[in-house]
């Protein structure tokens, strides 16, 4: 070992010390947060404010309709943005017959990735709201995230299909399996781990998003019946957890509720990463026996 | 893959089979004022008429009659008469109820009562500490609604001060600035009394305080009304014909009460159409 | 061998191509969307008078955009400032210096940190923040640019770690080997070598940072006081974002315009910033 001058040292432990700290500090702010939002939230997080709505005339607040609006984006978002995104993963990993198309495509997806999310609310109150006639509504805001979440499908699902090992594409087509075949038995089941991680992926952005549904979902608190009518599907609007979590904040001024939505959503997030580490680590282990 | 595309079909199936039922949604949007207003309305009218869902989002007057325009929503709700432009484009206006809009001050605050002339000057930025209006020296926070509410609208033209209100804060919403006012004790606001809850002092205007009599009366100085707004109403709905009837209607009234305005008073030939 | 042609190959084929060409659609059709919508603003304003006015007054059709645009770039600059440089040694620290336990715990938290959604953060800005900056600094509201700057160093902070982290371990070990057997030590191998080695991923975690700042729209609502008043560090300052969110419910007419041509010069700028990352990722 060369000697290390005094100098030297102190600097090594003044550098070492930032290092420690910054990681402590995130740390800390993480802990902070969730503990401020657990702390104001948990009290009111009851079994009556999750399975009621909330009455004016009995002055009473309940979230069952924002957790049923959310099920209702999640689930249909899900449906739209699932066939396309791993539709187009699939064209650029197992078909793309030019690389300049498929380099437009993935570009295309790059671009979309980094678009905020107020402006594909705008696009989407323009295009479906408006345009299509939908109105503000569940519907119209499922569409627009679809849109939103298309390139994190599109992504993980190909990053997945590019660890399928080689050999089984050839095994299938030595067999004279056609190619839609060979994607739909042999490709898409080993990519199915990183397709489930898209979707939890897309699942995390769409229950945590609220900009781009402000201007397409509406922000309304009554109970919605969906599955009644096509017209119920199609013309029910109002607010998410999230836009809710924004209107009892922001506009009416009851941090209770608000902070109880946020315990929810934390909790939520938790969920959804951890599923999100299971499902990815399989796909990890994958990737490493290919490269090995 | 196949058993989530069963699932749909599954739901598909089951969504087509529950309809048929006397079901409806009617989509409201706009005042953040209307809120309490119109969520007691809805829910009196869910009392009677299952299976219809009416929806409320609270985005502000001009938004709601905006959005019945471009078509974003079946009722607009305003909280501000119809200007010119809105009714050449196709807006239509029923009265709903009369509202005062209360000035909010944090319960600390000594003040108790301003004249229209100080609340001005507050307002326009002239005084700028609370000790001239006979408050202890604080600087005077003044807390406005933005450039589309309602509220706004009808607190300036009160006042004779369009577009010259100097504003510390402009907040989007009626809670939103109770919130504040209820928070910052060098606050001034101003609310519709309908919303207006605990956490905050209603300060007296020109010695009169906002209660029923004093606005039916027309005592209480800053008054303005809640309307119905539609596009023309040969394109609605059953549903929203229906709701609208209900809304102008004698049932309505202890509901419209309950949430803190006050119903018009009733003339002989009936209530106004279109005011 | 000899193919068959088989009606189900060709039809699969091609409803793949069609995914495929959705992406392309789709930023196409918001592409096209933003700029017909957003231009007849610039037209009917004028460009400068548009991008350089100082006032943003619809009731007097004045339509200035100069205070949003500059409150967005000083947020995202001091949102950088201040995240940044915690973000990096973070990053750091994870890929090189933490133990392997603590970095189990540590990485998964900044995942957390990444996935709470925006108008959480706003809540806790909104009720806790502004507040507390209103009293340390005696304003008669908290509610500013200053606020709206702490937020959004909060919330880039996860996305700098996680790009400056990949980039960290993709550093060649014989790089740092070869340092480290000349006698530099653990932390100056990291910050002489490993760091100036990943300096095209630093940088692109720095960008993806400006992007995210700029775009963010729910958090900065809730606690930058939203008023079109030129930017000052204790000043109520509205964004591009949040000009945008706040007014577009209802406006009508120009101010309607207005709003769509600030969409599109918040496109513009996200666009720039896109097209910085992916010449700083294909460089590497």
């Amino acid at each position: 070992m060369v000697p290390h001058s005094a100098r030297r040292r102190m600097r090594d432990g003044l550098l070492r010390g930032m290092l420690w700290l910054s990681g402590g500090l995130v740390a800390a702010l993480l802990a902070a947060v969730a503990g401020y939002v657990l702390f104001r939230g948990l009290p009111h997080l009851t079994w009556e404010l999750l399975t009621t709505q909330t009455s004016v005339l009995r002055d009473t607040r309940g979230i069952w309709p924002n957790l049923g609006n959310t099920l209702y984006v999640v689930g249909v978002s899900l449906a739209l943005v699932l066939p396309l995104g791993v539709g187009a993963a699939v064209y650029l990993t197992e078909y793309a017959p030019s690389r300049r198309l498929a380099g437009a495509i993935e570009f295309a997806a790059g671009t979309l990735a980094g678009i905020p999310s107020i402006l594909y609310g705008l696009v989407g109150m323009l295009v479906f709201c408006q345009l299509w006639g939908l109105q503000a509504s569940l519907l119209a805001g499922s569409l627009t995230l679809a849109v939103m979440t298309f390139p994190t499908v599109l992504r993980t699902t190909q990053e997945s299909l590019k660890t399928v090992p080689q050999s089984y594409r050839e095994g299938a087509l030595g067999l004279g399996s056609g190619k839609w075949r060979m994607i739909r038995t042999v490709v898409l089941p080993a990519a199915a781990d990183g397709i489930v991680t898209g979707c939890i992926l897309a699942v995390g952005r769409v229950v945590g998003e609220s900009a781009a549904l402000l201007f397409t979902a509406g922000m309304g608190m009554s109970l919605n019946h969906v599955f009644a009518s096509w017209e119920n599907f199609s013309r029910s609007s109002g607010a998410t957890l999230t836009v809710a979590l924004y209107v009892y904040a922001k506009e009416r001024a009851d941090f209770d509720t608000a902070f109880a939505i946020a315990v929810l959503l934390l909790g939520l997030t938790l969920v959804l990463n951890g599923a999100a580490r299971l499902a990815g680590r399989s796909i990890r282990q994958r990737g490493g026996e290919r490269r090995e | 893959m196949r058993r989530i595309l069963s699932l749909l079909l599954c739901l598909l199936a089951l969504s087509a089979c529950a309809s048929g039922g006397g079901a409806g949604v009617v989509n409201t949007n706009g005042s953040t004022s209307m809120e309490r207003v119109v969520g007691a309305l809805i829910e009196a009218y869910g009392m009677e008429h299952t299976g219809v869902t009416i929806n409320y989002s609270g985005t502000g007057s001009s938004a709601g009659i905006q959005g019945v325009l471009e078509g974003m929503c079946d009722i607009g709700l305003s909280s501000r008469a119809l200007r010119p432009e809105e009714e050449d484009q196709g807006a239509r206006a029923r009265l709903l109820a009369l509202d005062a809009l209360a000035v909010l001050v944090h319960p600390d605050n000594p003040v108790e009562t301003l004249r229209v002339e100080e609340l001005a000057a507050l307002a326009s930025g002239q005084v700028s500490g609370w000790g001239q209006v006979g408050g202890v020296q604080a600087p005077v926070a003044f807390i406005g609604r933005e450039a589309g509410s309602g509220t706004r609208t009808a607190f300036e033209e009160v006042l004779g001060l369009e577009g010259a209100c100097a504003y510390t804060n402009e907040l989007t919403s009626t809670g939103d600035v109770i919130a504040n006012v209820s928070s910052n004790p060098n606050a001034i606001g101003y609310a519709s009394l309908a919303a207006v809850g605990e956490g905050v002092k209603v300060l007296a205007i020109d010695g009169v305080h906002p209660s029923e009599e004093a606005i039916q009366a027309g005592e209480y100085p800053i008054c303005r009304s809640f309307y119905l707004v539609t596009a023309g109403e040969e394109g609605l709905s059953p549903a929203a014909r229906d709701f609208l009837d209900y809304a102008q209607g004698p049932g309505a009234e202890p509901y419209l009460r309950a949430a803190g305005a006050v119903p018009p008073a009733r003339s002989a030939s009936g209530r106004e159409g279109y005011p | 061998m000899r193919r068959r042609f088989h009606p189900a190959e060709a039809g699969m084929r091609i409803a793949f191509l069609l995914c495929g060409l959705v992406a392309i659609a789709f930023v196409l059709v918001i592409t096209l969307y933003l700029i017909l919508a957003g231009l007849p603003g610039f037209g009917h304003i004028g460009f400068w008078d548009f991008l350089l006015g100082r006032v943003w007054d619809p009731a007097a059709g004045r339509f200035g955009i100069l205070p949003f645009l500059l409150a967005s770039l000083y947020g995202a600059a001091g949102a950088i400032l201040l995240g940044a440089p915690v973000g990096l040694l973070c990053a750091v620290f994870l890929a090189k210096l933490a133990p392997p336990r603590l970095a189990a715990v540590l990485r998964p938290a900044v995942e957390v940190l990444a996935g709470i959604p925006s108008v959480v953060y706003g809540l806790v800005g909104m009720l806790v923040l502004v507040p507390a900056v209103r009293r340390w600094f005696r304003l008669p509201d908290g509610a500013s640019l200053f606020a709206a700057i702490v937020v959004l160093a909060v919330m880039l902070l996860p996305s700098v770690i996680r790009v400056a982290e990949t980039a960290l371990r993709a550093v060649p070990p014989e790089y740092e080997a070869a340092s480290l057997a000349l006698g530099a030590t653990e932390i100056e191998t990291v910050f002489r070598v490993s760091l100036p080695a990943a300096s095209s991923g630093v940088a692109a975690a720095v960008i993806l940072g400006v992007g995210r700042a700029l775009g963010e729209a729910m958090a900065v609502l809730m606690v930058a006081g939203n008023g079109a008043n030129m930017p000052g560090l204790f000043r109520s300052v509205r964004f591009l974002t949040t000009a945008v969110a706040g007014e577009m419910a209802y406006a009508a007419g120009l101010q309607r315009e207005a709003l769509f041509s600030i969409a599109l010069v918040l496109f513009v700028f996200i666009l720039l910033i896109n097209g910085a990352l992916a010449a700083l990722l294909k460089g590497r």
